[in-house]
């Protein structure tokens, strides 16, 4: 088992510079020169050819490459275009954590939500209720964002006025509840479907009758027994549902208003401000790898078989 | 060789099997949500595919007298700010997400995906190791982040190229057509389509390399690609048609995504996530339309909605009907 983590922690720097080279590569592939666009269109030829030779345009791929992973490993993702000559990361680094601190709101509702109504469907397994909250769980990961949030908006902002209808004031605010809701859903309703499988194998075991028959209490034999155990099989599902929520939360930021790296990312997209786009692929590609190394590991540690394989 | 193409003749002299099949509908059938789901896929597509006969109006035409209009019998499901028909545009909509779906599927999974994993699963070695490694870097981006950087990188260059195409060939109509906007969506949903099926591919073919059919071909000198296609291929179609069939919705959504942003079917072309787009000024507006003007988001999405929900419906008792093992 110790060989596996330390093949991945070999792995994972090698994986983070292959996606690096991509998207430097797709980077390079974007239209318009990086000299010209720093310059503005009233440059001269010539000033436009020292420009080049500044940045380093003039050299071949490879070299731009590693000055572009020297760069990275210095913190430094280069300049925005558009933002004239200021660093990449200042300008995307606060706007991504806003996100970050989204995501793992949207990730507490989704798994407060999923996991002990996976697990409740799974127990009621043969009544009515079970497949009353599949489906319903389906309908709600079906539904898409753009209606989600503007209906939530209506309802709990508008109509009822619990809470604001658009911003952002930090972690622990009022506002956070709807945008986290809002990408919670869908993760909800993947974690109940995972839940609700992995108790269901979990219940027909051995040792969950042999804890009936000694005389155990229900309650001890399904939070200890049963649910403890399925758990484990979730953790890997995390990442994998963390890269999916993440997805969503560019567009619930542009309905909420919330200044993120969705907002940031339509920018870039429209004023051609590749090193930001390209930067934030890499950074949440990068956070990415490295959640799923961590939940790879935790995942060896919380479950001993997997340890003495 | 002699005796391995008797024997292959032998197999094919034996009558179709369709017993498997046959077995599979009538145990998917007994299904009913499933069923219905199946029924509002193929009526959602067809809406698509006849877009151009059912339309009440044409998609570009304005009528700026009748603009923000609720349902009536002259627009069904009432008209946009430009006093463009929601029908007709919902209808055409569905036109780009069928075509989306169905180029996406048939290069980046069944082509690309199939083809990738059965070479990895069956040849193993290096080849593996590079297209599996290859597959580990592509999917540790998040998909939309990766799908709309390739969209955004990659669309200039294209429609540079393909205006390059029309000026040397004479060809007209190439960037106008739209078939650009199929390319450049096309390949930005490859990352998102190859590698699950690919994996799964590969798994599967990487049982089946050792099983005792596929020895006996072996030692008896079948080629390659003959054992590949006609031995192997065939058992694995089950797992694949259960990955297309849950696929299908997310790759729509992509596309209503990647459009929604502007980098994917382009105005005055109708694609839902245009019309999502649009209306809600790129998401700004969504709450004041909603409220005000319900049916011009409801249109697009509810389609959408459907999709995705019946997809997944079908997915799962496709699933329980092809795969014994998993009940």
């Amino acid at each position: 088992m110790l060989a596996y983590i330390v093949r991945r922690l070999l792995w994972t720097p090698v994986l983070l510079a292959l996606a690096a080279f991509f998207v430097f590569f797709m980077g390079t592939c974007a239209p318009g020169d990086p000299a010209e666009l720093r310059l503005g269109p009233r440059a001269t030829e010539e000033r436009i050819i020292v420009e080049r030779a500044r940045l380093g345009l003039d050299k071949p791929l490879l070299f731009q490459y590693g000055k572009y992973v020297n760069g990275i490993l210095k913190g430094d993702f280069g300049d925005s275009y558009h933002y004239q000559g200021r660093p990449v990361l200042e300008i995307l680094l606060p706007k991504l954590w806003v996100s970050v601190q989204l995501n793992i709101a949207a990730l507490i509702v989704a798994v407060s939500i999923g996991l002990p109504l996976g697990f409740y469907a799974a127990k009621k397994q043969g009544t009515g209720r079970d497949p009353a909250i599949v489906i319903t769980m389906l309908i709600l990961y079906a539904m898409p964002i753009f209606f989600t949030a503007p209906f939530l908006i209506l309802f709990f902002a508008v109509k009822l006025h619990w809470v604001p209808a658009a911003g952002w004031d930090g972690f622990f605010s009022l506002q956070i509840i709807l945008p986290a809701v809002t990408i919670g859903i869908p993760g909800a309703a993947i974690f109940v479907r995972h839940m609700r499988a992995s108790t269901l194998e979990v219940v027909g075991q051995e040792y969950v009758r042999t804890a009936h028959a000694k005389g155990m209490s229900n309650f001890v034999v399904n939070y200890r027994h049963i649910a403890r155990n399925a758990l484990l099989p979730i953790l890997t599902i995390m990442g994998f549902t963390l890269a999916g929520m993440f997805g969503g939360s560019l567009i619930v930021e542009l309905i909420y208003g919330i200044p993120g790296a969705g907002r940031l990312s339509l920018d870039a997209i429209f004023q051609r401000d590749f090193p930001v786009l390209t930067a934030l692929v890499l950074l949440s590609s990068g956070m990415l790898v490295l959640a799923n190394l961590a939940i790879d590991i935790a995942y060896t540690i919380v479950d001993p078989r997997i340890r003495l394989q | 060789m002699a005796s391995a193409t008797q024997t292959d003749h032998m197999i094919d002299d034996l009558p179709p099997a369709r017993g498997h099949w046959r077995n599979v509908w009538s145990r998917f059938r007994k299904r009913r949500l499933a069923l219905v789901s199946l029924i509002i896929i193929t009526f959602i597509y067809l809406l698509g595919i006849f877009a151009p006969v059912i339309q009440t109006h044409d998609y570009q035409e304005t009528n700026l007298r009748r603009t923000q209009e609720g349902p009536s019998t002259e627009n069904w499901l009432g008209t946009d700010r430009a006093g463009r028909d929601l029908y007709t545009r919902v209808v055409w909509g569905i036109q780009t997400t069928v075509i989306i779906t169905v180029v996406s599927f048939v290069t980046g999974s069944l082509f690309l995906g199939v083809s990738v994993g059965l070479v990895a699963g069956y040849f193993r070695g290096w080849i593996d190791a590079v297209i599996m490694r290859v597959g580990e870097v592509v999917s540790a981006f998040p998909d939309i982040l990766l799908i709309i950087l390739l969209a955004a990188t990659l669309r200039p260059r294209i429609l540079e190229f393909a205006r390059n195409i029309e000026d040397s060939t004479g060809i007209n109509g190439l960037v106008s057509s739209g078939i650009v906007d199929y390319v450049v969506i096309g390949i930005a949903l490859l990352p998102l389509s190859w590698f699950g099926m690919m994996r799964l591919v590969r798994g599967q073919v990487l049982v089946l390399r050792n099983a005792e059919y596929v020895q006996a071909a072996r030692a008896m000198g079948t080629s390659t690609p003959r054992i590949l296609f006609r031995h192997i291929l065939p058992n694995v179609v089950s797992p694949i048609i259960v990955t297309v069939s849950f696929g299908i919705g997310g790759v729509a959504l992509s596309e209503v995504v990647l459009s929604f942003f502007g980098l994917g079917v382009q105005p005055p072309r109708p694609s839902l996530g245009v019309m999502i787009g649009e209306v809600t000024a790129r998401g700004g507006a969504s709450v004041s339309v909603l409220r005000d003007h319900p049916e011009q988001l409801l249109a697009p999405i509810i389609v959408v909605w459907l999709l995705i929900f019946c997809w997944n419906i079908v997915g799962d008792a496709l699933n329980d009907v092809l795969n014994p093992r998993a009940r």
